[in-house]
């Protein structure tokens, strides 16, 4: 199969490969896919007010889900957590020129951001209900704290 | 070295420069059709047809060169077996018997056949790949004509039992057909030791060239008939009509005499060469498994899951090294090897495996710049893997509840 050059580049060096501390209260972790199927997502992201300031990924998958999971986590670096629920599968399959069977793995990346922001919402309200806090959203303030 | 390194034998494989050297004569000053009859074009054509017969009857031990019949392929001569016996012998019975790896000539002809109202027994096979004789012995029934069972794998190599099958076929009065395409000149093979009646050979396999190959039609004790499924001039003892390809004839039957020749020495160099890689890759790395037998393997075939990396991702990363995946990624299809599953082999590992098929030019500096390319390659794509790091944590990752998708 002919990988469209995006692809072979973000395979290449792929961005923002590693793990963050899956118990640390502003990490939220999506492990989407499963092995049999040929492809497992890990995607992170940690949180501060609000902004993504980190995200890293671990992919078992083709050239293609590799490159999906890398793009994904550069575009997260830096966005609210709202704006970060904004990124379609069908953002990355353009960006990345994807061909039609392959489609599946950009919606695998999709599949991982939603993943990794319920998971960070859940611990937020978790903590939050443990120190007796009002159900604010704090990622909400903060997206308005932003300014933008 | 040329790049990229070529370790897909089992796909196809070079033509060897004397063979080439055989058949560029028969292009231009030698170019008769060998079914003219009145003329000396047609005669030296005819000719070279004839010798050639000989020689690649001589190649799997039949003895009458009649008895080999030129098509365009193994796909063409697994078909015209497999649909001519069924058609001629149709009020004698209507049983085949087929094991599930096989390849799709042999699969999907079939399941043509019983669209037609043919009756077929896929057996299963072992952890290695291989079909158990006693299998066959016991879904013979009196309403079998045929057993087609492959020599050798082309994924996995495991090289089945023809002998012990063609004990069983002859005792109970079943003709046995074998697809012997991979294992060629490369294990043992003899239609008369063991008893096969029909055998399916192609040269592009055995460094001839593309597009012709022969079917191994057996004329005595038994003699097998079977329905033409191509009408024309009755060619080929009537069986396959079609104006013969000479220059193919002319190159399959030099491929065949270099394996008459060489073929035992070029066994030991390849089987060198396969431990080699493999006993490389097993020092440097963990958690690999190789697929099928490895008491019964063809020498040149090495099947490796990398356990936690996708196959199609590994390939990539190889690219300097031409070599297949089990992974389906790579076809239009998403589905894994079925050949792998039927040796009841992971999805998760089918996904990871490769295979690499050695043969006559491949070198030992090759092998080892492959063996250290795809050491560092799993090491980088295991280093990204969500499952290797899991493995590594102590987690089974068949507890894991992963969502399907």
């Amino acid at each position: 199969m002919a990988y469209s050059e995006k692809v072979i580049e973000h395979y290449e060096n792929p961005r923002n490969v590693g793990a963050l501390d899956k118990d640390d209260p502003e990490v939220g972790t999506g492990l989407v896919g499963a092995p049999a199927c040929g492809d497992v997502m890990r995607l992170q992201i940690k949180v501060k007010d609000g902004i993504i300031e980190d995200a890293k990924f671990k992919t078992f998958g083709c050239g293609s889900a590799i490159a999906s999971s890398s793009l994904a986590t550069e575009w997260l670096k830096g966005k609210t957590v709202d704006e970060a629920e904004t990124i379609k599968n069908s953002m990355i399959a353009e960006e990345l020129n994807l061909p039609p069977v392959k489609i599946h793995c950009s919606v695998l990346a999709e599949d991982a951001i939603k993943s990794a922001i319920s998971d960070f919402r859940t611990k937020q309200t978790a903590r939050r209900a443990l120190a007796g806090e009002p159900e604010a959203k704090a990622d909400g303030e903060a997206a308005g704290a932003r300014g933008e | 070295m040329q790049f990229p390194i070529y370790m897909d034998n089992h796909a196809t494989t070079p033509v060897d420069p004397r063979v080439l050297e055989a058949m560029l004569p028969y292009f231009s000053g030698k170019f008769g059709n060998a079914a003219s009859r009145s003329h000396a074009y047609g005669w030296t054509a005819e000719e070279a047809v004839s010798k050639a017969r000989e020689t690649i009857a001589k190649l799997i031990g039949a003895s009458n060169p009649k008895e080999i019949v030129f098509t365009s392929g193994a796909t063409e001569s697994d078909n015209l077996a497999l649909k001519g016996v069924a058609e001629f012998y149709k009020e004698k019975g209507n049983h085949i018997i087929t094991t599930v790896v096989e390849h799709k000539a042999i699969l999907d002809t079939c399941k043509r056949l019983e669209k037609q109202g043919y009756e077929v027994t896929y057996l299963n096979v072992d952890k290695d790949g291989l079909v158990d004789p006693d299998d066959v012995a016991k879904a013979i029934t009196d309403r079998t004509l045929l057993v087609s069972v492959m020599l050798a794998n082309n994924e996995v190599g495991s090289v089945q039992p023809i002998a012990e099958i063609g004990k069983i076929t002859r005792a109970r009065g079943v003709l046995l057909h074998s697809d012997a395409v991979q294992g060629i000149g490369k294990v043992p093979f003899d239609v008369e030791k063991m008893n096969v009646d029909l055998a399916s050979v192609t040269a592009h396999k055995i460094y001839g060239p593309k597009g012709v190959g022969c079917l191994y039609v057996r004329r005595s004790k038994p003699r097998v008939r079977l329905t033409a499924q191509m009408d024309g001039g009755g060619h080929e003892f009537g069986m396959r009509s079609g104006t013969l390809n000479v220059p193919g004839i002319v190159g399959f039957a030099k491929a065949a005499e270099i394996l008459i020749q060489e073929g035992e020495a070029e066994s030991h160099k390849l089987f060198g060469l396969r431990e080699r890689l493999r006993l490389r890759l097993m020092k440097e790395l963990d958690e690999l498994r190789v697929n099928g037998s490895m008491k019964s393997r063809l020498p040149g075939n090495l099947n490796v899951s990398f356990s936690f990396v996708e196959g199609e991702a590994l390939m990539m990363a190889i690219k300097d090294v031409a070599v297949s995946s089990g992974s389906a990624c790579t076809s239009a299809s998403l589905e894994p090897s079925y050949v792998l599953h039927a040796m009841g082999v992971g999805d998760d590992l089918a996904h990871s495996s490769i295979r690499f098929g050695i043969g006559r030019f491949n070198t030992e500096e090759e092998i080892d710049y492959v063996a250290d390319l795809v050491i560092g390659k799993v090491k980088k794509l295991r280093e990204m893997s969500p499952l290797y790091e899991m493995f590594k944590e102590g987690i089974d990752l068949s507890s894991v509840q992963w969502a399907a998708h």
